[in-house]
């Protein structure tokens, strides 16, 4: 069947690729609401052309199952401003890695409660009393990308984000 | 590059990535709720998480490079245990969380230098999957081979139980390095190295958690196989298929 109607895309005033990125700021992740996904580092590009806005975002881990929701809360957020002929595309190379967390992701993290990822593979300190006596529980923890450890000085439990 | 790389034998190559890590997956889900402690089943749960991530991402690949008839999950849930290429190693049912563990060890040791390698692969699908994948390998790793010499140099009843676990697994791990006509060609047009020049890195690695478990290494060098060819899988196969794959085949295309 033909179409009879010619797709456009946007309303007469485009929007700019700057104006993408600052509502994908806003698309919150879904399993810690404090930072964006552009905080996460899973989008990895934004295209757009006279007839479609193209997103490429990339997996955090393989089987993380928030994936599917970030992909839908894009789709909602961007229609929400206007744009109808959205493409959302995976790309896996290069691999996430937790370098792509921005700064001021990494300090929204902490302040949540989730110690920030590290080289070393142990959390700098306690997100929540600030000491540096800290033991790990399990390498796993509540999501995918999370590790359980323990503040040996208030005893209270935290979440460390895993470096990847 | 020597030779074209043929369809059947890069999608055969596929499919034991993909089922590898499928059929593992599975077996490690089977602990959800019912680990022996919360930490471990969440662990096992995770683990579980990562390995049927890797599986869509090799399945998505096999099914596209078949012709694009099937889907990922066509792959997963429509096919039957002869069709299936996994190694007999990761089908065998968990038994106990040491087995599981031993079992999940070995697989991981042999992972992190067969993906790290598979990173370079001529096939650049190829090589993006596996980059992606070796990351959480190498977690995979540190945490089985931690869990095996806790067990395996523990208490009496749980060195018991490693060593019973051993001398039954033993058997099913050199299934993972018989090249055949596929690893050929897949070697032959850079896709990926043959698997049994995994081995001295494998063995490396075992046999140093072996020694730190204090479980002696087994002297045999018997391999039950017929798991990543598809001639002779173990009966287990079928009673896992027939839980995993109960729904689609039940209501086809159901979704969620």
């Amino acid at each position: 069947m033909v179409d009879t109607h010619e797709a456009t895309a946007h309303s007469a005033e485009s929007p700019s690729e700057a104006d993408i990125w600052a509502w994908l700021e806003a698309v919150p992740d879904p399993e810690i609401p404090v930072i964006s996904v552009v905080d996460l580092g899973v989008i990895r590009g934004v295209e757009v052309t006279e007839h479609e806005v193209t997103v490429t975002i990339t997996p955090t881990y393989t089987g993380c199952p928030a994936m599917a929701m970030i992909t839908r809360d894009i789709k909602t957020a961007l229609s929400g401003h206007g744009i109808e002929h959205l493409a959302i595309e995976t790309q896996l190379a290069p691999a996430w890695t937790t370098d792509w967390i921005s700064a001021d992701g990494l300090a929204r993290l902490e302040q949540y409660g989730i110690a920030p990822p590290r080289q070393s593979g142990v959390p700098a300190r306690c997100p929540r009393c600030h000491s540096n006596s800290v033991e790990r529980v399990s390498q796993f923890g509540s999501t995918p990308c999370k590790a359980q450890w323990r503040c040996k000085e208030c005893l209270e439990p935290f979440d460390y984000f895993k470096c990847l | 590059m020597a030779h074209e790389v043929t369809h059947k034998a890069l999608v055969e190559f596929l499919l034991r990535q993909g089922d590898n890590a499928l059929i593992l997956g599975h077996r490690l889900s089977e602990w959800c709720g019912t680990g022996p402690a919360l930490e471990e089943d969440i662990a096992l749960a995770n683990t579980s998480l990562d390995l049927i991530g890797q599986a869509t991402l090799w399945l998505e690949l096999g099914a596209q490079e078949a012709g694009g008839e099937r889907t990922a999950n066509d792959l997963a849930y429509l096919r039957d245990a002869w069709d299936f290429r996994n190694l007999l190693l990761v089908e065998l049912p968990n038994e106990d969380f040491g087995r599981t563990l031993l079992r999940e060890f070995f697989f991981d040791a042999f992972q992190l230098p067969w993906l790290t390698s598979l990173a370079s692969s001529s096939t650049k699908a190829v090589a993006d999957i596996a980059a992606k994948s070796v990351k959480e390998a190498s977690y995979h790793l540190e945490r089985s081979a931690d869990t095996v010499i806790a067990l395996g140099d523990g208490t009496e009843e749980s060195h018991q139980r490693m060593s019973e676990a051993l001398d039954y697994l033993w058997p099913y791990t050199g299934e993972m390095f018989i090249d055949d006509d596929t690893d050929q060609q897949m070697a032959d047009t850079g896709v990926a190295p043959l698997p049994s020049t995994v081995r001295p890195v494998w063995d490396r690695t075992v046999n140093e958690v072996l020694q730190l478990a204090q479980l002696p290494r087994p002297e045999s060098t018997f391999a039950h196989q017929g798991g990543r060819n598809g001639r002779r899988h173990t009966e287990h196969i079928g009673h896992l298929l027939a839980q995993m794959q109960v729904l689609q085949r039940s209501y086809p295309e159901a979704t969620w």
